[in-house]
């Protein structure tokens, strides 16, 4: 039999990402031993390319903010479907976490008198994300990092888990191979903690990186846990649209944040008409207000005027600039221009240099002389693996989620900025919670050789199969289908050919095929990640066509209005006795009296 | 879509193919597209032609420094190395670091770093700080703390690459950690002898080649380096001014603050 390292933690935290940096720290604080695998270097998980800031109601900006007003914007930002529990705890939670980030080291921007800078975003009611010019993720990681290798961490880097083991219906451990040489390895584990991010990689044009493809929610679901919501896609609305090898990268919403201006071909200020009709009022009702607003923002003062309406929640921008593109009025490369060239160029440098660089040195676009031009890209995955709000865990015992490849926080739509302090949140909690669970697991556990063969077996197999097909061509096509049947816009006949189309490519992974040896060879890493985006992908086709309403970030045009009955149903896939996709929509938690009266009180909630 | 300046050019590009003990440069011909950078081009030569090919990268858009490469001599993040900038008939020649032993292709074995990153005393704020903190106060800890470890400036440091010092000196990337920690207003450690008797510092003799060669700009030399070689010139070979110092009872981070202009620097063996 194939060779393999076996290793030995308490917690195993799978995923180097904020999330599993701040759960790997609060474990090994508890006295636990903690072993963190990452797929990339340390340090270059996708928290790295986060950017415009950390949202918590610290109040620093605008001191009427508080967590009952985070807690409501959360909530409408994610229509409603959101678990009200994971909510509430991260608009609790999050300013705590953020100062802890800074007591760890973190240097964000900083106001006039001295304390943490907060920035508008999208949805958000008053300035509230902490950032670092547009580089805040970097800066998370980064702290985290330091902090986290000075604990007694161990760390796996480069290391790909392929398999959850179980004893019984408890998690025993993980299986999986070094991207380096491919030599095999084997944890044992009480409790394992999933912080792998998103399923990106599922889409042609995508702010995400290789990373991302759908590992952990891929290894739960054959685990036995549940994905929920998994038809919530966020498109985030400005990606670069040019030149071709950078479409989809991210244009942080910081651009819009600091008074960046959307407009079509014609030269309209577009985000106007798109203002749904519930939340218009919290927007300026024209250029005037909106230009009030940004020069009290600019000034560092306070003002009565409302903000731009490029501030609309994400979902909604992301449709506007589809809309407009689809009728004609887009820019010459297919996307629609953003413009913060009005503003004085050294600052523009200052609060956006990432942004700067990034036009300049990739598109030959100077942001700080001329308009953008940006479209959408699929950024980020509301759904996930479904856990317990307040210890993360999933229906595996042992086996906790935390971060992008968790579902319910963000319910239908995300809002900039809540990802990051979601991260810190939820990544602490699932750490002490998988560490006072591992306490309480007797040392006995055992791991039966059968899995592990399968599982050496499983990721011997693309060797052997001699006229095995380009893993690259396969994942090409997965692209194709979820970008043509799985988009923005959706509808029942595209997403049943879609649904059936996936269903066809499962046949295709079975036959990807690797070339050449097992050290670092991404053919042979595809052929095994493409297991998991078909996972997310299904799930992601299925729900979509089971959801027959629109809400946040799904929009049917065959369905276009939100109906009430669909807002307390979460959708949920599971795998079936027969190994297949079983879907079942769940009652959504009821909030109880005390939140609800927050929705139904008029301003201020936190006078 | 085809660069616009030369329809249906074709880019060749010799890329390592091979362990340290065994490799060769294999040619490539890649179609070429606007605004294309090395990095697409080895995505192309990977989903094409050679789907083993080992290659590093994670954001391409140059956040994450994980695409550090020698392109036609040049350490460069391939990310953002414009195809448009090679003259049309060019062979675009791309190998791994040369500082870091090869594992495969272009990936080499950077684990060295995260080492010395071990050794670095964190961040040390006191528990009853004022975390009261003004913009222009951390200005130039911000600047340091930009840095996405791509360790471009850790290959191109003579002290590394040609002297292979790995065992006995940090290297430009930690002494901008370093700087960024010893600059930080409420830190209170004192990392100055470690600098000076493990890190080395004095083994930098201020070539600016780092600096040079750094995608976020950081300026390594002027900013990182050459200030702490001043406060390890200050801290022990300096007795009287150290005395005197110690007398108007400044503590280490005023003391600091409270120095004149930089003066010239002779390196220290």
């Amino acid at each position: 039999m194939t060779e393999y390292e076996t290793r030995e933690h308490d917690v195993l935290v799978i995923g180097a990402g904020g999330a599993g940096l701040r759960a790997a720290i609060e474990a090994s604080g508890q006295g636990v031993s903690v072993g963190l695998v990452c797929k990339s270097l340390l340090g270059k998980a996708h928290t790295v390319m986060a950017e415009g800031g950390v949202a918590a109601a610290l109040a620093n900006v605008d001191p009427k903010d508080g967590w009952q007003t985070h807690f409501k914007d959360t909530m409408n930002g994610g229509k409603m479907l959101n678990n009200w529990r994971m909510a509430q705890l991260h608009a609790q939670e999050a300013p705590d976490r953020v100062k802890e980030l800074e007591r760890w080291g973190a240097v964000f921007d900083r106001t006039k008198d001295g304390k943490i800078l907060q920035r508008a975003f999208g949805g958000h009611t008053w300035k509230r994300l902490c950032h670092v010019g547009d580089r805040t993720g970097l800066e998370m990681i980064r702290t985290l990092q330091d902090r986290g290798v000075h604990q007694g961490i161990e760390v796996y880097m480069e290391c790909t888990i392929t398999e959850l083991i179980k004893d019984g219906d408890k998690i025993a451990g993980a299986f999986g191979y070094y991207r380096e040489d491919g030599r095999y390895i084997l944890f044992k584990a009480k409790a394992i903690v999933l912080a792998t991010g998103g399923t990106g990689k599922a889409y042609t044009i995508t702010s995400n990186s290789w990373e991302y493809t759908g590992d952990g929610q891929g290894l739960a679901y054959d685990a036995g846990a549940e994905l929920i919501d998994m038809e919530f896609i966020q498109f985030h609305p400005t990606g670069m649209v040019w030149p071709p090898g950078v479409r989809g990268i991210l244009v942080t919403e910081g651009v819009r944040g600091e008074g960046g201006i959307l407009r079509n071909s014609l030269g309209e200020r577009f985000m106007f008409k798109y203002l749904p009709e519930a939340t218009r009022n919290d927007y300026a009702a024209d250029e005037a207000e909106a230009v009030t607003w940004v020069n009290a923002a600019l000034a560092g003062n306070r003002t009565e005027a409302r903000r731009p309406p490029e501030l609309s929640t994400r979902d909604n921008v992301a449709r506007a600039i589809y809309t407009e593109v689809k009728e004609g009025r887009g820019s010459p490369h297919g996307g629609v221009f953003l413009d913060i060239s009005y503003q004085d160029s050294e600052r523009v440098k200052k609060k956006l240099p990432s942004m700067y660089h990034q036009f300049k040195d990739l598109a030959d676009v100077d942001i700080t002389a001329g308009p953008m031009e940006v479209g959408p890209t699929m950024h980020y995955t509301m759904g996930g693996i479904r856990v317990d709000a307040e210890t993360q865990m999933t229906r595996v015992p042992g086996l906790f989620a935390a971060g992008e490849c968790s579902g319910g926080m963000h319910g239908a739509n995300r809002l900039g900025g809540n990802s990051l302090s979601d991260l810190v949140v939820f990544g602490k909690r699932a750490g002490a919670a998988a560490a006072d669970y591992a306490k309480t697991v007797p040392s006995s556990l055992k791991i039966d050789d059968k899995y592990v063969k399968a599982a050496i077996a499983e990721m011997e197999e693309p060797f052997l199969r001699k006229d095995g097909k380009n893993p690259y061509d396969v994942h090409k096509e997965l692209n194709k289908i979820m970008g043509t049947y799985v988009g923005i816009f959706r509808e029942e006949s595209e997403l049943a050919i879609g649904v059936a189309k996936l269903e066809e490519l499962k046949e295709e992974i079975k036959k990807a095929g690797a070339k050449g040896s097992k050290a670092f060879n991404p053919g042979w890493h595809m052929c095994r990640d493409l297991r998991n985006m078909m996972i997310c992908s299904e799930a992601i086709a299925r729900s979509a066509l089971s959801r027959k309403e629109s809400r946040g970030a799904h929009s049917r045009l065959d369905f276009p209005n939100t109906e009430k009955e669909w807002g307390t149903k979460n959708s949920s896939c599971s795998k079936d006795e027969n190994g297949n996709m079983k879907l079942e929509h769940t009652p959504l938690p009821e909030m109880p009296q005390d939140l609800k009266e927050i929705f139904v009180k008029k301003e201020p909630v936190n006078a | 879509m085809p660069d616009p300046t030369n329809p249906g050019r074709q880019a060749t590009l010799k890329v390592y193919r091979g362990t340290k003990e065994k490799g060769e440069f294999q040619s490539y011909k890649v179609p070429v597209e606007a605004g294309m950078v090395v990095l697409d081009a080895i995505h192309y030569i990977q989903q094409n032609f050679d789907p083993e090919l080992g290659v590093r990268w994670n954001c391409k858009a140059a956040k994450c420094g994980s695409c550090s490469a020698e392109v036609n001599g040049m350490p460069s993040l391939m990310c953002k190395s414009r195809m448009d900038q090679f003259k049309h008939d060019e062979e675009i020649c791309v190998q791994p670091l040369k500082t870091f032993p090869i594992i495969k292709d272009l990936v080499t074995d950077v684990s060295w770093n995260y080492e010395v990153n071990k050794k670095i005393t964190p961040f040390s704020p006191s528990p009853d700080a004022d975390w009261t903190i003004y913009q222009e106060d951390i200005e130039r800890v911000q600047e340091f703390r930009k840095c996405i470890e791509c360790f471009l400036c850790q290959n191109v440091c003579h002290v590394l690459r040609d002297h292979e010092r790995k065992d006995n000196f940090m290297g430009p990337r930690f002494m901008v950690r370093v700087a960024g920690l010893e600059m930080h207003p409420l830190d209170e450690a004192n990392r100055l002898k470690y600098l000076k008797d493990e890190g080395h510092i004095g083994y930098c003799n201020i070539t600016k080649c780092c600096t040079e060669v750094c995608p976020e700009d950081i300026h390594i030399t002027d900013n990182a380096i050459i200030p702490l070689k001043e406060r390890v010139v200050d801290e022990f070979y300096d007795p009287l001014g150290k005395f005197i110092r110690g007398l108007l009872g400044g503590n280490k981070k005023k003391t600091i603050a409270a120095q004149a202009q930089p003066v010239s620097i002779t390196p220290s063996k």
